[in-house]
């Protein structure tokens, strides 16, 4: 007898959105995961989610797919056209979640007959009011943190001053922290509060437990009060940094049995009382000293942890919190590793996890390096491993920012260790590197930053093992007992010879080869093991593997039957490599299999979903090292590897491999090279006749200035070695030429500085295709809404094209033609184009999947992956008969900002990219499809007034237009002094504000923005040179950090205006991908 | 650190695994059984139902937390499990020299030392798992370098439960109701579940009649080994039976419980030692998390009618406790009093104290 109720027939999922900071790709999986379950039982699905690049809206996964965005608006008006009968909330994030709650509040979910699937909403509630949450936790005795929530700023001080300094601020219902942090004193608290109010009502002041220990469980709970939990983790950092910035690590490794064991019932305790249906965590801070704890917070909803949770266990959480929504017990459900023994358990470990996050600070212009109690990691990675030392090591090479492990590093600038070790940043842990280099003692540290003596004295035992293998000078004079220690605590081959040779080593490609044939010699090789969630108790066929020195055997018997093919992942998420590259991987997984090959997939990104065991033969759970990518190879001596799904961490791997005989699939080792190395790329459009903006490699400010006689200003610039803030730069004129490379970079022989000619109102144009044997099979071509100047993966793109001459698409097709037959490529590649009435320029060839294949493809609904795939199996493609002329339906690509999380950062588009993620919505013309994408991103059509200062004369007279349109239709315009000129002599009327600098005028823009007056400000830069003290950035850094919906750009404004001020929303098409 | 002395696991059917020592440094033998808990190797190492037996912990990392004080609280041991160690040894992929938690008084290598109780890390352990599995629970013995060869021990021939069972009657914990716990290898958690629930404790050995002394309930502990060992303490039970006062019992005591009742016991392959085994209650449909060491089973179907199952293993189906179908005689075959693992099932002793 089944328990699933059978009244469940239309089930709609809400996913979570483009990804930003402290909502990524982990609710992809989960969203996927659920959606697998439904379809497994016979339930319809709809899913509205907006984020194109994801695999849960790829075609398959839910029988409607509604690229909208997730917002009570749009959710109801596909409750009215769909009429599902349930509604699953906890598979899309705080986003999914705080809309679920809207709708339910709102009747919207009554009024529809739609019930909520898995926990109740009520339940919901009390895990997401902080006060009704401490109060339920009242009625069973479990302790909370002391907070009181305020809803004012003098409300915020009184309760401050009750619970004494140093105190925590955090706002209700936001995601990841948002807008949390801690405060030492008064004024602090005033400039917290005043931006937490912003975005939400209600903002909570509590006492700080900082040098606590950070604990979390996720727990299951089924609707007959069977409870289980699936993990827990303990953070390798203290209390007060999120556990999204902190290295987690699993399981627990200095509770003891009855510390864990006191935690886990009193989670078990807590979700039974809130009511938990399906899946939920429970963090705790824990007492260093004794017993003692705080409930931080319960997520009654998948979250970030219970992504990393499955892929560190193989539980599948979100699949099983599915199938408990269904009215399942987890006595029916089994294990899906084992397929024999019961869901109805908890996983052993029998290997140590170790998550870290990832940040991109260095891309923002101002921002804050510290991590504490907010998010501003935008990826991460797990690393597995037999000791901690092996793991962590793995992990700090998978974060790839240039670091080898723990040990070996360029050293970090560091001005004063204490207060580094004080004060952490980012680079925390490589300044405990230094420390302990320096002669700290493992007490010094922990007193210094309350990380505990375990986690300091395996990273100790590290040091230690470096400084022996620093006593040698040769590799050869290896001993075997150190070597073996030094793989088994994880050191790369890499780390080993640099240990080694120290500044002698200047061809680190051929001593780490070296390394690795003495090892080899030696027998010092990795071994194969499984994840198989019951520590080898039961036998289990399972494929989700890691390698590992601390173990003498093999889990798996390989066939060597030359059947398999190697996809390598995309690595960590991060600012220009995300969500997009992990369905590229997931496609290329899929046709690999279908055609009859074993698919293996290396990744160890634990948001992803080709990081799902079931999503092929093999899932090697490791790092894209040269080192470790060679291991496998060697194991599985498979056909061949592709190296272009992936982005570019696999594809920077191609010449490396290439060069130890690897086959790699597709396009050559050779023309991939031939396409990245600037110079031989640009002989080769030279010779084969193809246009690209002047460019040169140089090596002094003389050089530079002599160059820029030739091209003019403005230029962009790219030096090869970035001492702080973005690495590219586009210079206007030599005084900021020069303050950029004095103060960034360095220009040197060594570190040469690409000066190329900067061509401005140009437009920027992608191509997207598949060739075979360099014939183009399948194409499209996008272009951007900004002008050239914007980096690419923040730019608005259009496909197909609406408003590109025929004779340019014409051009770019022949050039893209000639250079596919040039480097004779086979695989799927992206060229970027400048066009400039009709005359077009090459700026960039990857021959690779880019960032808006998911977009092409799935606006023009064919799948480039798949084809590209087979063409890398080497089968015949034949090109698809439809093509983008055939499209009566628009597609826009819209980038998602995280400059909220990011304090202090100038939220200004510029040639380096940094959006966190993207949607992608389709409308049937241009004005339809930007509205919804924008909405999607979290624009807000403004109600109120409009704030205005839009740059040089020409930007003024490019927003003149929309300046009239606002004018129409009652907005009230303010206005910055040229630009209220500029509009006056127009005859439109406006409110001229002042700057900050013109502090004794008014009124002043900013306390326009702060009495909310304002609801969308349009703040056009005049050049492309961030600076940190100007007006623009004050005025643009208040409208994030209160919330007010912000362009900078003056022809995306200009689309954005224009769809609003003639689109009403309720003309908005309402309509699922398949009825494109 | 002292440089560790090499250090040989090498099992009856001669395959060896390599790894170096951190505890004793003396050879030692006997069965070599696994343990797939996290946590909980202070609790394991004193539980008396491993006396004989060479502990494999399948989790790779061991000593994180170091070992708690080694003292009394009222007659029992505070934190441990009994008054010393019964494994034999202890095997680890890697172990923690340095060790940290606020309650630690000394390292898992200095208490292993001071109990001539030897340890070998550096072991493939999941390897060594998976062999046990195919194999079935095996002999072996672990060899130090420099250290003299030993021959390999059967725990399962001797009688273990007379060897760890008290040498004479004790008495615990202060109440009107009294419970006889009948002790095979007592952990010292099911003393304390009891006396924290207001009941004096008798603790009797093994094969002591019990039934000439006055008592409200009796309790029949875990213990080690083969159940065929203590036909005595079934005699005792099949004659309290007939005086129809509760009877409980835990692991061993369900296994000597279903005895007495007439079932059979057998050898599982490997046995059940975890902190993760589902089990199912037949009469409601509960599902729990327990913590489980044994060996040994008992026979479902070779219950009398009377008899029922109370429990099943949700994984293979097992036996996880029976009971009287109108008489207040249950049993569990895991562990309610946990220490270590989860602590879900420790409402089993409230059911046995509301029955007095």
């Amino acid at each position: 007898m089944s328990n699933i109720d059978p009244t469940i027939k239309k089930a709609l999922l809400l996913g979570s959105g483009a990804l930003k900071i402290g909502e990524a790709g982990e609710f992809d999986y989960s969203g996927s995961q659920a959606l697998k379950a439904l379809k497994e039982e016979g339930v319809e699905t709809i899913l509205i989610n907006p984020n194109i690049a994801t695999v849960q809206t790829s075609d398959g996964v839910a029988d409607h797919i509604y690229f909208l965005p997730v917002t009570p608006y749009f959710v109801e008006e596909v409750i009215k056209k769909e009429r599902p009968d349930s509604i699953l909330l906890a598979f899309g994030g705080q986003t999914a979640l705080n809309c679920g709650v809207e709708l339910y509040e709102s009747g919207v979910l009554e009024k529809y007959g739609v019930r909520v699937l898995g926990t109740p909403v009520r339940a919901i509630m009390d895990t997401e009011d902080r006060e009704l949450f401490v109060e339920k936790l009242n009625e069973i005795d479990v302790k909370t943190i002391k907070s009181e929530a305020v809803e004012s700023i003098d409300d915020a001080i009184a309760a401050a001053e009750r619970l004494g300094y140093p105190v925590i601020v955090r706002a209700a219902y936001a995601l990841g922290g948002l807008g949390s942090g801690f405060c030492d004193n008064r004024q602090q608290l005033i400039s917290l509060t005043e931006k937490a109010l912003s975005f939400s009502p209600q903002v909570l002041i509590e006492k700080s437990l900082k040098g606590w220990k950070e604990v979390e469980y996720e727990v299951v709970r089924d609707r007959f009060d069977n409870c289980i939990t699936v993990c827990n983790m303990e953070n390798f950092d203290p209390l007060g940094i999120h556990t999204g910035e902190s290295i987690v690590v699993a399981p627990s490794q200095t509770l003891s049995n009855e510390d864990y064991h006191y935690l886990r019932a009193l989670a078990i305790k807590i979700i039974r009382h809130i009511g938990i249906v399906g899946e939920c965590n429970v963090q705790y801070a824990f007492d260093p000293e004794s017993m003692d704890y705080r409930v931080i917070e319960v997520n009654a909803r998948l979250s970030r942890s219970s992504a990393l949770a499955s892929k560190a266990t193989g539980y599948p959480l979100a699949f099983v919190a599915a199938k408990l929504g269904l009215g399942y017990g987890l006595f029916d459900l089994k294990n899906s590793v084992t397929k024999v023994t019961s869901a109805f358990f908890e996983p052993a470990l029998d290997y140590v996890v170790v998550k870290i996050p990832r940040w991109d600070l260095g891309k923002f212009h101002g921002v804050r390096r510290e991590i504490g109690s907010s998010m501003k990691s935008v990826g991460e990675v797990m690393a597995i491993g037999r000791t901690f030392e092996e793991a962590i090591q793995k992990g700090l090479r998978m974060i790839g920012q240039g670091m080898h492990g723990f040990t070996d590093n360029r050293p970090v600038k560091v001005d004063d260790i204490d207060d580094a070790l004080r004060n952490p940043t980012d680079k925390r842990i490589f300044v405990i590197s230094q420390a302990m280099q320096q002669g700290y003692t493992v007490e010094q540290i922990h007193q210094l930053t309350k990380i505990d003596r375990w986690f300091l004295s395996r990273l100790h035992n590290i040091f230690l093992t470096n400084n022996a293998l620093r006593q040698l000078d040769s590799i050869g004079s290896l001993p075997e007992e150190l070597l073996r220690r030094a793989k088994q605590q994880g050191f790369s081959d890499f780390q080993i010879a640099r240990a080694v040779l120290k500044d002698k080593m200047d061809r680190p490609t051929e001593a780490l080869l070296e390394v690795r044939a003495r090892r080899l010699r030696l027998g010092i090789s990795p071994v194969v093991k499984q994840i198989d969630t019951l520590a080898a108790e039961y036998p289990a066929q399972t494929n989700y593997l890691y390698l590992t020195y601390n173990g003498t055997e093999n889990d798996v018997r390989y066939r060597h039957d030359g059947r398999s093919v190697i996809v390598l992942g995309s690595g960590a998420y991060r600012i220009g490599s995300s969500v997009e590259f992990d369905w590229c991987s997931v496609n290329a997984l899929q046709t690999v299999k279908a055609e009859g090959w074993r698919s293996v997939m290396i990744n160890y990104n634990p948001e992803t979903v080709s990081t799902d065991y079931d999503m092929c033969d093999r899932l090697y759970f490791d790092e894209l090292t040269f080192e470790r990518v060679m291991d496998i190879i060697e194991l599985e001596q498979p056909h061949g590897v592709v190296v272009s799904v992936g982005g570019q961490i696999p594809n920077n791997l191609a010449m490396k491999l290439d060069a130890q005989g690897v086959r790699i699939l597709g396009t050559s080792a050779r023309s991939i090279d031939n396409a990245e190395d600037r110079h031989k790329f640009s002989a080769m459009l030279d010779r084969i006749g193809v246009d690209q903006p002047r460019w040169r490699e140089l090596t002094s400010f003389d050089d530079i200035n002599r160059f820029i006689e030739e091209v003019g200003f403005p230029v962009l610039v790219r030096p090869s070695y970035v001492l702080s803030g973005a690495a590219m730069n586009v210079c206007s004129n030599s005084d900021e030429l020069h303050r950029f490379l004095l103060l960034a970079a360095n220009v040197s022989k060594e570190h040469p500085v690409v000066v190329t000619e900067f061509i401005q109102n140009a437009k920027e144009i992608e191509f997207d295709a598949v060739a075979q044997e360099g014939e183009i099979k399948a194409y499209a071509i996008s272009e951007h809404i900004e002008y050239a100047g914007v980096h690419s993966g923040d730019a608005t793109i259009q496909f197909p094209p609406q408003k590109l001459y025929v004779e340019t698409m014409r051009r770019i097709k022949k050039v893209s033609q000639k250079i596919a037959k040039a480097l004779n490529i086979s695989g799927p590649f992206n060229i970027q184009y400048l066009a400039k009435n009709n005359d077009i320029k090459v700026i960039e060839c990857n021959l690779r999947a880019s960032r808006s294949f998911p977009f092409v493809s799935k606006v023009l609904k064919i799948n480039f992956i798949d084809l590209a795939t087979k063409v890398m199996l080497g089968l015949p493609v034949e090109r698809p008969a439809k093509n983008a002329f055939d499209l009566d339906y628009v597609g826009i690509k819209a980038s998602q900002f995280s400059f909220s999380r990011l304090q202090g950062a100038d939220p200004v588009l510029g040639v380096d990219m940094s959006s966190t993620g993207e949607v992608g919505c389709i409308g049937e013309d241009t004005r339809d499809a930007i509205l919804k994408a924008m909405l999607a991103v979290g624009l807000r059509i403004p109600k109120k007034g409009v704030l205005l200062s839009t740059g040089t004369p020409k930007q003024k007279a490019d927003m003149l237009e929309s300046a009239q349109k606002l004018y129409k239709h009652g907005f009230t315009i303010y206005a910055t002094g040229g630009t209220h000129r500029f509009l006056s002599d127009n005859g439109i009327p406006a409110v001229r504000v002042y700057w900050p600098s013109e502090a004794d005028m008014a009124p002043q823009a900013l306390q326009l923005l702060h009495d909310k007056e304002v609801d969308l400000v349009v703040n056009i830069p005049k050049n492309l040179t961030p600076t940190e003290l100007g007006n623009g950035h004050k005025i643009r850094r208040a409208a994030i950090d209160l919330n007010i919906s912000l362009l900078t750009n003056a022809r995306l404004a200009s689309a954005f205006i224009e769809a609003f001020t003639s689109l009403p929303i309720e003309d908005i098409e309402i309509k699922p991908w398949n009825e494109y | 650190m002292q440089q560790p002395k090499k250090a040989v696991l090498i099992l009856s059917d001669g395959t060896r695994f390599e790894g170096l020592s951190f505890g004793f440094e003396g050879p030692t033998s006997g069965e070599v059984v696994f343990n797939t808990a996290m946590t909980g190797y202070p609790e394991s190492l004193t539980d008396p139902s491993y006396e004989g037996q060479i502990l494999v912990t399948t989790y790779p990392l061991l000593g994180n937390y170091g070992v708690p004080p080694q003292r009394e609280k009222d007659d029992v041991s505070e934190y441990l499990e009994s008054d010393r160690i019964h494994c034999r040894a202890i095997v680890a992929q890697d172990y923690s020299f340095d060790p940290s938690h606020w309650q630690a008084d000394r390292t898992l290598a200095q208490w292993l030392k001071d109990e001539h109780i030897p340890g070998i890390y550096g072991i493939d352990t999941r390897a060594l798992t998976k062999h046990l599995r195919e194999s079935g629970s095996m002999l072996g013995k672990i060899l130090i370098e420099g250290h003299e060869d030993v021959d390999f021990y059967d725990p399962n021939e001797e009688n273990l439960i007379e060897k760890v069972s008290t040498r004479q009657v004790e008495y615990h914990g202060q109440g009107e109701k009294t419970v006889v716990l009948v002790d095979c290898g007592v952990k010292h958690n099911i003393i304390r579940c009891l006396t924290r629930r207001g009941v004096r404790v008798v603790l009797v050995p093994w094969d002591y009649d019990f039934t000439e002394i006055p008592y409200d309930g009796l309790f029949i502990s875990n213990g080690p080994g083969n159940p065929d060992f203590a036909e005595k303490t079934v005699q005792n039970i099949r004659k309290a039976m007939e005086l129809g006062k509760p009877i409980c019992g835990i692991c061993m005591g369900n296994q000597l419980l279903a005895k007495a009742a007439g079932a059979k016991t057998y050898k599982l392959k490997y046995g059940h030692r975890s902190h993760n085994q589902p089990v199912r209650r037949t009469d409601n449909g509960r599902c729990y998390i327990t913590s489980q060491n044994h060996g040994f089973a008992v026979d479902t179907a070779t219950l009398p009618a009377d008899w029922e199952p109370l429990f099943v293993n949700m994984n293979d189906q097992t036996n996880e406790g029976i009971r009287h179908r109108s008489k207040p005689f249950f049993s569990a075959q895991f562990h309610p009093e946990a220490s270590s693992g989860p602590k879900d099932t420790e409402s089993f002793f409230d059911e046995f104290i509301a029955m007095l």
